[in-house]
């Protein structure tokens, strides 16, 4: 059964139950939220490969979301763009804003890193709050556009911005994918388990990091764009530290330094909180302590948690059948999952 | 003239309560190596406590001040044994994200409480004075006289107290401190029970001149970080010293060179320290 649920299963699965999705149903509010979820997911993606990859913590991403989003709107509202220029042009300034932090803050490591971003993201939202000759400030971006069609296709149903937003979500999916399975990935990999020995190996760390980095503020920026076209008004308040939580928060459920992690903590949270309607303001009050606890239980959310089950199920199996002479085969099959997972 | 000297007793008033949130970041990174981003959430609660001592219970403010830092002291304890102390072993990256955890639940928790509305607390020392000119009100010249109260004992405490120099040893040297028969597991509560108490002392102290709400502890744990970096991540006076830089430059600079931007002068000065200084300044040896 467990052996279903690998990672390019839970991938194609989700892949055919979101295409088929908006036509199950005709619930207009069910598709609002999935899209948005979607738009999450992108986000959250980015963090995971910066965060689960290389290790490194950044609290600033939320402010890179911001960029995009605020990007795209002032772009488009107060430039008078038309809409995909717009869009090109703020994921380039989110990539080159990314440089450009990239190159200063990753000279510091583990708690400095995470510190410096922290209020590094508070930067970018005071900045947003209070440049209001710019980004209209505490009253918001109002009017954005949704996409330009190509040809007969048109955005202005939510049904067909749905699947704009699962395109690109796809194009992320397909990235990180390569990425992780590439020689890049196994480097980011190498850097987060020891960084030291990565570069004695001969690993550029500070290239990869930075590529790293420059990546996932792009996926953060994209996320940014697409919700600033989806929801069409953004304010300040999407740049808060509250919004790195949540994300946070989807990406430690998921899984943190697994591909399919963020689709699945996404979902579950994002559901679990529509549930929770009337208590939403509050909802931390279960998610706190269950980013907590899942930290010291299940450090890999519920991806990782699923896939040590399987592994210890695989690994007694294959003790019953070797017997007890051979546990040197069976600690090197352990080994080659745990490569293979990475 | 009087604009500058006012200013810089602001600058003194804020100083001391960024000193005494710093000093409690600062003792806990000094004695387990994890940036607490909960410890904004313990100053929020400390404030929440003295408020509600005062006005549900008709508790004086002392007392109720007292109630708060015994509170928020074992909340702290509460962390080190269920999280941080399970968490020991971990990955660094693991230690923040619980500790985010908590800031996240304890924030939930004041909203579900108190409500987000902004509270202000009833304070006995209300009263305008006037010294060589200067307008003060007497609870800006009790949190300077309190903060700096306080720190003597803190430093008396860690100094000539037995106790306090286990917190000292162990913040020197875990395995050390272990060997010669320290309790570190004893002292990691202490500390956090420490670092907690003060917390709660300078929300109390500030929360009259401020405001209480569930957010109060977000600005000021991110300006604590800046300052426990300038001075050195687990230096005691540095924190000291770094409140006061903080303090001063905030206050100067939103007088002269803009009020709406004054809480991003610490974030750029922590900006440029760690362009300039990636392990942060004073950091003690090299990796």
């Amino acid at each position: 059964m467990s052996a279903v649920l690998n990672k390019r299963n839970i991938i194609i699965l989700f892949v055919l139950v979101s295409l088929v999705f908006p036509l199950i149903t005709t619930n207009t509010y069910l598709i609002h939220v999935m899209t948005l979820a979607f738009i999450w997911m992108i986000g959250v993606y980015g963090l995971n490969l910066l965060a689960g990859y290389t290790g490194y913590l950044s609290l600033a991403h939320a402010g890179f979301f911001a960029i995009g989003a605020y990007g795209l709107g002032i772009l488009t509202v107060k430039a008078h763009m038309s809409f995909w220029l717009a869009f090109v042009l703020s994921l380039l300034i989110t990539g080159l804003l990314g440089l450009i932090v990239g190159l200063i803050a990753l000279r510091s490591k583990e708690h400095f890193f995470a510190i410096y971003t922290l209020c590094l993201g508070y930067i970018i939202y005071l900045v947003i709050d209070k440049w209001e000759s710019l980004t209209e400030g505490v009253r918001g971006l109002i009017g954005i556009p949704a996409p330009q069609g190509f040809g007969p296709i048109k955005f202005e149903t939510e049904k067909s911005h749905y699947y704009l937003v699962l395109f690109f979500l796809l194009l992320v999916i397909l990235v990180m994918y390569r990425i992780v399975h590439s020689l890049s990935g196994r480097s980011f990999i190498a850097i987060r388990n020891s960084e030291d020995l990565a570069l004695t190996i001969g690993i550029s760390t500070a290239r990869n990091k930075l590529t790293v980095f420059v990546l996932s503020t792009l996926f953060a920026g994209l996320s940014g764009a697409l919700y600033a076209s989806f929801v069409r008004f953004i304010g300040p308040d999407i740049g808060n530290t509250a919004v790195i939580f949540d994300m946070l928060t989807y990406l430690i459920v998921g899984g943190i330094g697994t591909l399919t992690g963020p689709l699945i903590g996404t979902l579950l949270v994002i559901w679990l909180s529509q549930l929770l309607q009337d208590f939403q303001q509050y909802r931390m009050l279960i998610f706190g302590p269950l980013l907590t606890l899942l930290v010291i239980f299940y450090p890999r959310g519920i991806v990782g948690g699923v896939t040590d089950i399987y592994r210890k199920r695989m690994a007694k199996k294959e003790k019953q059948l070797a017997g007890k002479k051979d546990s040197y085969i069976q600690s090197d099959l352990g080994a080659k999952n745990q490569v293979k997972e990475g | 003239m009087d604009i500058l000297i006012q200013q810089l007793f602001n600058g003194l008033t804020i100083g001391s309560v960024y000193a005494l949130v710093a000093l409690g970041l600062t003792l806990v990174y000094g004695i387990l190596h994890i940036p607490n981003f909960a410890h904004g959430a313990l100053y929020m609660m400390g404030g929440y406590i003295t408020l509600t001592m005062m006005t549900k219970f008709g508790l004086h403010y002392w007392i109720a001040i007292f109630v708060s830092i015994i509170v928020v002291g074992f909340i702290g304890v509460l962390m080190e044994r269920l999280v941080f102390h399970p968490l020991r072993e971990s990955p660094p990256i693991q230690d923040k994200i619980a500790a985010i955890g908590i800031l996240l639940f304890l924030e939930a928790f004041a909203q579900y409480t108190w409500g987000a509305e902004y509270q202000s607390m009833p304070s006995p020392y209300g009263q305008v004075v006037e010294v060589f000119g200067l307008t003060l009100t007497m609870q800006r010249i009790l949190i300077v006289v309190a903060a700096v109260i306080v720190m003597i004992l803190l430093n008396l405490f860690l100094r000539k107290t037995y106790t306090g120099s286990t917190i000292i040893a162990m913040s020197q040297n875990r395995e050390g401190a272990n060997l010669v028969g320290i309790n570190t597991t004893r002292v990691a509560m202490l500390t956090f029970m420490i670092s907690g108490g003060l917390a709660a002392i300078a929300a109390s102290i500030s929360a009259p001149i401020n405001l209480v709400f569930p957010g109060m502890g977000q600005l000021v744990i991110l300006k604590a970080f800046v300052i426990i970096i300038l001075g050195g991540m687990g230096s005691i006076p540095g924190a000291i010293v770094g409140g006061y830089i903080i303090g001063f430059s905030e206050s100067l600079g939103a007088t002269y060179i803009s009020n709406d931007y004054k809480d991003i002068i610490a974030f750029f000065i922590l900006v440029i320290i760690l362009t300039v200084k990636p392990t942060g300044l004073f950091s003690k040896g090299g990796h």
